[in-house]
This record gives structure tokens, C-alpha cells and sequence, in this order.
């Protein structure tokens, strides 16, 4: 169970002749958090699901010494049959659990990520942008991973409660030592979160910044968050990865 | 004047199906009293040849046949047309190869498997069994096919990566949605089943209300005829009513107020 922790190398990938990734070297360390930043359509959801061993690259390679891999996914893929528990239940089916204590921890991480009992009995169809998110959440952090990747998990929250999950992932993560990649384009989530942050950017996607936040993430509060976002947004680098989703 | 709650009144869906069956009772009688006895007897004529078939012991023994005749080949149709549908629609192989034998298979007109499987099988009871399913077989398989092919890609990437076991994949992720498919079309081929059982027995005369209908034809008995029509009508929907109903409802009961659903 040592190892180095996640690392990629030289992932390249494109579908249908169009090139989304070019080159890309990574390396997490075990119980690090790594953000992947960049412009819409830059590779990020790609890249993130190379990292988690769903999308074989073209050429590359991939170093994942884990053994329970999990991910919160852009579009949520809850299973429109199942309640929001269900759903989370379904995400412990690999689990040697009864189906009571399936639905039993379901129940509390349901509870963690603020949906009681009258949201847990509810069929996605049912429930909000922001509530399908959180159930995808609660399923990956109830199968207790050691790597987790999350593309744009808080993204349809608003910022109160996007703050109180990425909290809550944060305590987690640091408690039992889990990896985490994130896919994000909000600055703030990566400052908050990340020991390292990639900025992926142009067609073919490639890394054009690697920022390095020092502070523990417990100790990061408003005011250094604030300090940290100005400056990463002043960088010609980040400015210019950015640009073209500006422009069109 | 007290106001005529329109509303509430067309709001009760029992009450259009009994006034729906009372001008289908109606047009009959009208049609008895125009035509006579011989080309339509009068409803009440047609249940007393019931009551008589009934009487005679002749009935329940035909029921249970025919019943038997149209649940096993449709048990086989069903089991048959699932498993291989499943396959076909996750191999597009499979697919090519068996899809076009589906289309042929329901252009064969069901009386032409009848005549087949009597000479087939001869006059055993395999005959009916065996039309029953060849005809009501292909239907299910193109319903589980089309059912497989579409499950959201999304999804089955979602349990992969969650590392979900076989089963969980096919009864979690997979059957709910073929389901959808599956259902309508098992509820047709039911229906299906009984007119072939029904249609093999009155050319095979091994018993069941096929046979039954072949005797009052033999006696030139249009009420008996009549009476026989009524139980397969009313077997229809009865199956209808509390086997396929209750199924239906019982897996669809997620899609409660989704867009487009009632609710
Ligand atoms: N399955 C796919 N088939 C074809 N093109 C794809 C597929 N997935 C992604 N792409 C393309 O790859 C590029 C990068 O997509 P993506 O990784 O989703 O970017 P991001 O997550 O950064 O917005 C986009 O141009 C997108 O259209
Ligand atoms: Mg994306």
C-alpha cells in the first residue's frame, strides 16, 4: 500500500481525428489534492477520466497503485429508477454489506451532504440540480475511496452550500488519507482545496501552469484565499489560458 | 338548481369503461333484433349458452387448456425472446444476424404456423404450444433488443467505475430500462398468445375453447359460438386487468410525475 501515488505520463489522447490531449505529465502524491484547471472544452473531463483508468489513452501511461477508485462525474449518472438512497446504495454494491447496512450508510452520507430522510426517499426526477450532485457525491464518499476524482462536483451548487461540500470532502480526504484530483474552473475551489493546481489549455489541451499552494488547507482562510486568487489571476500564464473561452 | 359536477363525473375512469361496454351491449342487441337469431344471437341468448356450457362442465376444462396452451408458449416466447434480445443488443453481430430472422418471423401469418406445427407435431398438445411462442417469440425479442441497444451509455460508464458486480449491473442498471420496452410488447404478445392457443385448437381439436369453437361451428350453434367468444374476450381482460396492469405499475412506479407521465 506505499507507492508514489497517482502518475501519468505522457498521456495523449483525441477522438475521431480531433487531438484533446497532448503530452500530459502528472503526479499526485499519496493523501495529495491536485486541481485541474482550464477553459471549457480543454480535455479536463478526459484527462480526469484517463487518471481514472475508464478512457484508455492513445499513448501513455498511468501509474494507479489504488485499490477503490471513485468518481463524482460532470453530469451526475444517477439511476433515474432509484431513489436519491438507492442510488447511493447502489454505489456499495460491490461491498460484501447486507442490503440493510447498504442502505443504512447511504442514509448517513446522504445526512453529511444535507439531505434528510424526506430527500433520500425521492427519484432524481424529483430533485434539484444541486441535490443530484450531492447524492453523486454521497456515493462516492460511501464506498470510502482512496482516490478520488471529481469533475466539476460542486459546480451547480450555490456558494454557501459548494463551500460546506468542499468542506466536507476536504475532512474526509485529510482524515483517511485519500487522493484527490479535481476538475474545476472556479479558482476559489481550487485555492480552498488543492496542494498543487494544474491549468490545461489549448487545442490539443496541454499543461501551461503548475501552481503550488504551500498553506495547509485547514489554515486557509477568506483573507489568504482572497490574496491567493488575485495573484494566480494576475499570472500572463493563467490570463492567456483563459482568453480564448473569452473570446468565443 | 344544484350544478352537475361534469368534472368529477369524467374524472371516474370506471364509469367510461362501463359505458363503453353498455354501447358495445347495446349495438348488439340492435343488431339482434335486426338480423334474428341465427346471424346474432341476443346477448341474453349468448349467456345462456354460457350458463349451458358451464352447466355441461365443458367450460372450465377448455379454460384450463387453453390457458396452458397460451401461458407455455408464451413462458417460452418470453424466455426465449429476453435472453436472446439481451445479447443481440449488447453484440452487433448477434444483432445483424438475428434482427432480419425476427422481421421474417413476424411476417409469417399466424395461422401459417398453425398448419406447420400440425404437421409438425400432429395432434399432440405441443402443436399449439409451439405456434404460440414461434409467433409471439420474435415480437419479445425485437422489444429486448431495442430495450439493451439503448441503455445510457453514461450509466453503464458510471458502474464500471464504480466497480459494481454483474448482477447489480444487469438488475440495477440494465433491466429497468429494458423493462420500459419490455413490458408494452410482453402485454401484446400475451394477447397474442391467447388468439394462437385459441387458433391451434380449433384446427388441432385436442381440446380447449379452439376445440370448443370447432363443435358449435359443427353444430351450426351461433350462440354457442357467441358464448365461446365471450371467454376469450373476458379471459383477455382479465389477464389484461390483474396481471399485466399490476406489472406495469408495479416498475413504473419511479416514473410517478416525470414529464410527459401521468401522474
Ligand atoms: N466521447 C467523445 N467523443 C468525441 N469527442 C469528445 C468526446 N468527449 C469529449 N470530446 C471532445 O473533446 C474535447 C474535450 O472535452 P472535455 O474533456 O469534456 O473538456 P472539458 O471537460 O475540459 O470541458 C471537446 O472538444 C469535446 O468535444
Ligand atoms: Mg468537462
Amino acid at each position: 500500500m506505499s507507492g508514489d501515488g497517482l502518475v501519468a505520463s505522457g498521456l495523449t489522447h483525441g477522438f475521431a481525428d480531433v487531438a484533446v490531449l497532448d503530452g500530459v505529465d502528472l503526479r499526485v502524491a499519496r493523501g495529495a489534492v491536485l486541481a485541474i484547471l482550464g477553459p471549457s472544452g480543454a480535455g479536463k473531463t478526459t484527462l480526469l477520466n484517463i487518471l481514472g483508468g475508464l478512457l484508455v489513452p492513445e499513448a501513455g501511461h498511468v501509474d494507479r497503485p489504488f485499490v477503490r477508485p471513485t468518481f463524482v462525474f460532470q453530469d451526475p449518472l444517477l439511476l433515474p429508477w432509484r431513489t436519491a438512497r438507492g442510488n447511493v446504495a447502489f454505489g456499495l454494491a460491490g461491498k460484501r454489506l447486507s442490503h440493510a447496512e447498504r442502505h443504512a450508510r447511504a442514509r448517513t452520507m446522504l445526512v453529511k451532504v444535507g439531505l434528510g430522510q424526506s430527500e433520500a426517499g425521492r427519484y432524481p426526477h424529483q430533485l434539484s440540480g444541486g441535490m443530484k450532485k450531492r447524492v453523486a457525491l454521497a456515493r462516492a464518499l460511501a464506498v470510502e475511496p482512496d482516490l478520488l476524482l471529481l469533475d466539476e462536483a460542486f459546480s451547480a451548487l450555490d456558494v454557501g452550500l459548494s463551500r460546506e461540500m468542499q468542506q466536507l470532502v476536504r475532512l474526509d480526504a485529510q482524515e483517511r488519507g485519500v487522493t484527490v484530483v479535481l476538475v474545476t474552473h472556479d479558482l476559489s475551489e481550487a485555492v480552498r482545496l488543492a496542494d498543487e493546481a494544474v491549468v490545461l489549455s489549448g487545442r490539443p489541451g496541454q499543461i501551461v501552469a503548475r501552481l503550488f499552494i504551500d498553506r495547509p488547507a485547514r489554515l486557509r482562510d477568506d483573507a489568504f484565499v482572497e490574496a491567493e486568487i488575485r495573484r494566480i489571476a494576475a499570472l500572463e500564464v493563467i490570463r492567456d489560458a483563459f482568453r480564448p473561452t473569452l473570446s468565443g | 338548481m344544484p350544478r352537475i359536477p361534469w368534472r368529477r363525473l369524467a374524472a371516474g375512469e370506471r364509469r367510461w369503461a362501463v359505458l363503453g361496454i353498455a354501447i358495445i351491449v347495446a349495438l348488439w342487441e340492435a343488431g339482434h333484433r335486426a338480423y334474428g337469431d341465427f346471424v346474432l344471437p341476443s346477448p341474453l341468448a349468448t349467456l345462456a349458452a354460457l350458463g349451458r356450457l358451464a352447466a355441461d362442465g365443458a367450460l372450465g376444462p377448455a379454460i384450463l387448456t387453453t390457458a396452458r396452451d397460451a401461458c407455455s408458449g408464451f413462458l417460452a416466447a418470453t424466455l426465449a425472446g429476453s435472453l436472446l434480445g439481451g445479447i443481440a443488443g449488447r453484440s452487433r453481430p448477434v444483432r445483424a444476424m438475428l434482427q432480419p430472422l425476427a422481421t421474417m418471423l413476424i411476417g409469417v401469418p399466424a395461422i401459417a404456423w398453425v398448419v406447420l406445427s400440425l404437421l409438425w407435431f400432429g395432434g399432440s398438445g405441443l402443436a399449439a404450444t409451439f405456434s404460440v411462442a414461434v409467433a409471439a417469440g420474435p415480437v419479445v425479442f425485437s422489444a429486448a433488443t431495442q430495450g439493451t441497444r439503448t441503455v445510457d451509455g453514461g450509466l453503464r460508464t458510471m458502474a464500471r467505475a464504480f466497480r459494481v458486480p454483474a448482477g447489480a449491473m444487469i438488475v440495477d442498471v440494465y433491466l429497468p430500462h429494458v423493462l420500459s420496452y419490455l413490458l408494452p410488447a410482453l402485454g401484446t404478445a400475451l394477447a397474442m398468445s391467447w388468439k394462437v392457443a385459441v387458433m391451434a385448437e380449433l384446427l388441432s381439436g385436442t381440446g380447449g375453447i379452439g376445440d370448443g369453437l370447432a363443435t358449435a361451428r359443427a353444430e351450426v350453434d351461433t350462440a354457442k359460438t357467441m358464448a365461446w367468444v365471450v371467454v376469450v374476450v373476458a379471459l383477455l381482460l382479465v389477464v389484461e386487468r390483474f396481471v399485466i396492469e399490476p406489472v406495469r405499475r408495479y416498475f413504473e412506479t419511479w416514473r410517478r410525475g416525470l414529464p410527459g407521465e401521468a401522474a
